[in-house]
């Protein structure tokens, strides 16, 4: 289980996160949503240690995510970035099985390639993508072939931010059902940032709505829709009017 | 009185922000050096530096020596004609291509070519969150990234050198031979009378000081670069005018220690 409590982040003069409550609980998919710029994403970097928070706890399992090896925290996660963050320099296949080829789970490269392109397998794409750079390949594959590195060292925690910002509705349904299957299959705590409804619907167990640096609304999915909160229902039904300001 | 406040205030603001640059510069030089002498290491990482920043760069330098070194053979021979003096030619342009010509010029040119392509490459893994992934992926980006990078400046670059200071020698004989009456034999024998082990020793330090620098300042401003295209246009360009700024502030302090009376 992730913990966060009280958790404040600031960039100079701007408050992004202003005192965080969150509880994500193990094996379930949990879907954060808000607008663009409510501080989603500095939120999953806190976790990672990627961001500094200025106050407040992150656990995960009972322990402070910031004592102990930190390698070893890493290695329980994975994650999809907004934008793939794929290393150009780098075939597809080597970017699947980046951590497969050096560090603590390394393997001989002949066996971290057929892990790669089992992965690659498994979020629909083929042997003869394995050896493409990610320059080569559409927004929709770029997205899978990050899929595909996210979950080749079978993390126990999954991170998605944005899993289908760019991408066509029937791409973003692809993306949207390879996550649900895999998190599913893999047992994993799922922990996703987006602003687009159809993937909470598709992905979520349980939802949290970010507004103001602060959790506005949590509950399971199946509630969502029922739920009276001001804010929530407009951003579920995407209406200009309502209490979120439009003009950011 | 407020315009004389004003003025130290704008001044100390800026001798504070000069300090605090220089502190960040050191403190990343250190960390750099920490991870280069720390386990674990990346051999293909440093292999793919050495040639990107080591041989591709051969072609630069050594065109760069071979024209330097022909134009101190013909301004020389000018400047000596005036004090019947020709014959110092080979012994002058041995030793200005040894000890300043090769590293400064060979050092500048690497900066032009390596330092922006390291900020412009780590600064693009950064606005596109590479560099995140990598840490997400338990990965040390100052390990993975930094550390090759300028190890393999810090070797490469005394090599550039030395072939740069090869060929200069070689574009000075070249004119006086063909262009200003000097006999080959004579030239090539004044040339290794004249030339010391340290001459060149000298330019071979400088070239390593100044490698270390050009790779680290591609790697600090790419690291730490700005959002965006902007940002990363605005690193490239620090990273260069920073390297360069440093070859030649350095490379006085160097010839002060070696040669300095």
């Amino acid at each position: 289980m992730i913990e966060l409590a009280g958790l404040h982040k600031s960039f100079g003069p701007k408050a992004v996160l202003r005192g965080v409550d969150l509880s994500v609980p193990k094996g379930t998919s949990t879907v954060i949503i808000g607008g663009s710029g409510t501080g989603k994403s500095v939120l999953l970097k806190c976790i990672l240690g990627l961001v500094e928070p200025d106050a407040g706890t992150i656990t995960v399992d009972g322990r402070p995510a910031r004592q102990g090896d930190r390698d070893a925290f890493l290695a329980r996660f994975g994650m999809l970035f907004q934008g793939g963050a794929l290393f150009d320099s780098m075939p597809v296949w080597q970017n699947v099985a980046f951590r497969l080829l050096r560090g603590t789970l390394k393997m001989p490269r002949a066996a971290a390639r057929e892990v790669a392109l089992d992965k690659l397998r498994r979020v629909g794409l083929g042997p003869e993508v394995a050896d493409l750079y990610p320059a080569e390949l559409s927004g929709g594959m770029q997205k899978r072939v990050s899929l595909a590195r996210a979950i080749a060292a079978e993390p126990q925690i999954i991170f998605f931010d944005e899993p289908t910002t760019g991408l066509d509705p029937i791409m973003s349904g692809v993306i949207n059902r390879l996550i649900r299957e895999i998190v599913t299959e893999m047992g994993a705590t799922a922990l996703t940032i987006t602003h687009d409804m159809s993937s909470v619907r598709a992905i979520a167990d349980r939802v949290a709505m970010l507004h103001a640096g602060k959790i506005r609304w949590e509950g399971p999915v199946s509630d969502m829709d029922a739920a009276t909160d001001p804010y929530l229902t407009q951003f579920i039904s995407g209406s200009a009017d309502g209490p979120i300001e439009t003009l950011r | 009185m407020s315009v004389v406040t004003a003025s130290f205030g704008t001044l100390g603001r800026q001798v504070l922000g000069t300090l605090a640059a220089i502190g960040r510069v050191t403190g990343f030089a250190l960390r750099v050096l920490v991870h280069m002498l720390r386990p674990p290491y990346y051999p293909r990482e440093l292999v793919g530096q050495l040639l990107a920043i080591g041989w591709f760069s051969l072609p630069v330098v050594g065109l760069t020596a071979l024209f330097t070194g022909g134009a101190l053979a013909l301004q020389i021979y000018a400047g000596g004609a005036r004090f019947n003096a020709e014959a110092v030619v080979p012994s002058i342009v041995a030793i200005g291509m040894a000890r300043e010509l090769g590293p400064v010029l060979g050092g500048l040119m690497v900066a032009g070519r390596v330092a922006a392509a390291i900020a412009a490459e780590l600064g693009t893994m950064k606005v596109t969150e590479q560099i995140d992934a990598l840490t997400t992926l338990s990965t040390n980006p100052m390990k993975f990234l930094a550390a090759p990078r300028v190890l393999a400046a810090t070797l490469t670059v005394p090599l550039l050198v030395a072939v740069g200071d090869a060929i200069g020698i070689m574009g000075g004989w070249l004119v006086s031979t063909s262009r200003l009456g000097f006999n080959s034999a004579v030239y090539l024998q004044n040339t290794a009378d004249f030339l010391q082990v340290w001459d060149v020793g000298s330019g071979l330090v400088k070239g390593a000081v100044f490698g270390f620098l050009v790779a680290l300042m591609g790697c600090y401003h790419g690291m730490n670069s700005g959002r965006g295209a902007q940002g990363v246009g605005r690193a490239t360009t620090n990273a260069v005018v920073s390297a360069s700024v440093l070859i030649l502030a350095s490379n006085y302090l160097l010839t002060e220690a070696f040669f300095s009376a």
